[in-house]
């Protein structure tokens, strides 16, 4: 029964580039529906993670499997919203949307109507027929993730997303996201560098190494929601992070 | 905003005036030179006027001499494009037709087009065939330079959207690449345009019998500028108009791009 629940499972995963080992040996698993962060010092490894996630790069050891298959991105819907800004100049938000879908040779009739939905929650219906470049970069931001919701992934990585963004917009982007994955049951793995963000957003985090990177410890945040990054409990799991995460 | 680029349009029908006014002020009214080397403007249009009837002394008309060049030049453009984008294309985003086809690209590449005339007249003697060949190498090569540069600008991170959405290596060119490299190749066919048209006329010079740059050579022979002049307007002026039309075909297929103006 337990294991009907586990949609990703990572076993015994290790990446070399060469002579250099950047991942070692990392095994955990994560159930359908979770949001889990993953944190760890600068230049752990931790987009290569997520690249050997997605089958982006070949393992050198170890194997992914996703429903107890070995992960293919032609068969299992994965999405990924990367560092870079990835929304398509030539497209406008509407088509940008849709690309997913429509790589995923979607019915049109189909593709119309997740993508009307998609973009009515994250309010950008207004602004379905702009191009990229008319947009603000919170805007773009939303574009994107309007984009890997609307192909309702099992599972939705996210590296670093709002890392350039401003405190306010993240706080605003944050809930958006929260609220989506409330209401769609995506599981999210999350990537960032920040102690607060992984501590308001995530059910599970899980805390890195320094390279060959390996988990320190998997921790479960049971903080109520909705939560404040200002209350002593908040503050308390903050602290117990920002401890495991200390390389200096 | 309206009223400034209507100064704007202002000042490039200026710029076309001036040049026609100091053009005049040399030489029919200055008379710097004399008109039999250098005719005014007020000469040269009326030998436009009655080029456009009269086949003397070159034997066509001025419209039948554009129609053989535009014939030839268009005809060998299309050709380059057809050929040379899908080409270009392909080498950039298959390895192996890179390798394959690149060795003899790049050694024809630095041979300008006007230096297969010869060559082509004894492959194909003076008829339209030689110069369609000569045009078509001028306009191929632009063709396929620019669009290989325009899909090698594909962004990584376009690539890593598209391939963690399952997209095919089909669906990637198509809907990744492509679209990236489309401002570079309809640059590319614009560049291959003009050169099929500076091509045609120095082709025609050298071996024909009718074409505009036959006309400025014939025109040359008998000492009369006022036709060469006539000859070099219809050049520009047609080339000036090829560009223009090109530039709208590309405001309306190219898109989400910013434009000023």
């Amino acid at each position: 029964m337990e294991n009907k629940d586990i949609i990703l499972h990572v076993d015994h995963m290790t990446k070399s580039f060469g002579d250099l080992k950047v991942l070692n040996d990392i095994s955990f698993d994560v159930h359908r529906g979770e949001f889990l962060c993953i944190v760890g010092p600068t230049g752990c490894g931790k987009t290569t993670f997520l690249n050997c996630i997605t089958g982006l790069y070949n393992l050198t050891e170890g194997q992914i499997l996703v429903n107890g298959e070995p992960v293919d991105t032609k068969k299992h819907n994965i999405a990924y919203i990367f560092q870079e800004y990835s929304t398509m100049s030539w497209l406008t938000v509407e088509e940008n949307v849709a690309f997913g879908l429509k790589m995923k040779r979607k019915p049109a009739d189909e593709i119309k109507r997740e993508v009307a939905e998609v973009l009515e929650m994250v309010g950008l219906t207004k602004f379905k027929d702009y191009y990229p470049v008319e947009l603000s970069t919170s805007m773009l931001q939303r574009v994107v993730i309007a984009r890997a919701f609307a192909v309702k992934p099992d599972i939705l990585l996210m590296d670093e997303p709002y890392g350039q963004l401003d405190v306010e917009l993240r706080f605003r982007l944050e809930d958006e996201l929260l609220k989506l994955w409330e209401k769609l049951g995506t599981t999210v793995i999350f990537i960032t560098h920040n102690i607060e963000e992984a501590v308001y957003l995530s059910e599970n985090i899980l805390v890195l190494t320094n390279k060959p990177t390996s988990i320190k410890e998997k921790l479960e945040n049971t903080l109520p929601r909705p939560r404040s990054v200002v209350t002593p409990d908040f503050i308390d799991v903050r602290n117990q992070v920002t401890e495991l995460i200390k390389w200096w | 905003m309206k009223k400034k680029n209507d100064n704007v349009w202002m000042l490039s029908i200026v710029s076309i005036v001036g040049f026609i006014a100091i053009w005049w002020l040399c030489c029919d009214v200055l008379k710097l030179t004399s008109s039999a080397t250098l005719p005014g403007p007020v000469t040269v249009a009326k030998t436009f006027v009655k080029k456009l009837s009269s086949t003397a002394p070159d034997g066509a008309t001025l419209p039948a001499h554009i129609f053989s060049s535009l014939q030839i030049a268009l005809g060998g453009w299309m050709m380059g494009v057809v050929i040379g984008t899908p080409l270009g294309i392909f080498m950039a985003w298959y390895k192996k037709v890179d390798l394959f086809v690149r060795p003899v690209f790049d050694l024809l590449r630095p041979v300008p087009g006007l230096a297969w005339i010869p060559l082509m007249i004894i492959l194909f003697g003076i008829g339209i065939t030689p110069k369609i060949a000569t045009v078509f190498l001028s306009a191929f090569v632009p063709c396929v330079l620019n669009s290989y540069t325009g899909i090698r600008q594909t962004k990584d991170v376009h690539m890593w959207v598209g391939q963690t959405f399952g997209a095919s290596d089909t669906q990637m060119l198509w809907h990744i690449a492509v679209p990236t490299a489309l401002p570079l190749i309809i640059t590319g066919i614009r560049v291959a345009l003009g050169a099929s048209w500076t091509c045609i006329v120095a082709a025609e010079m050298l071996a024909s019998t009718k074409g505009l740059g036959y006309m400025i050579q014939q025109a040359r022979g008998i000492y009369r500028p006022d036709i060469i002049i006539c000859g070099m307007i219809a050049i520009g002026g047609i080339g000036a108009i090829f560009s223009g039309i090109l530039s709208l075909i590309e405001n309306k297929i190219v898109k989400g791009v910013r434009r000023d103006g």
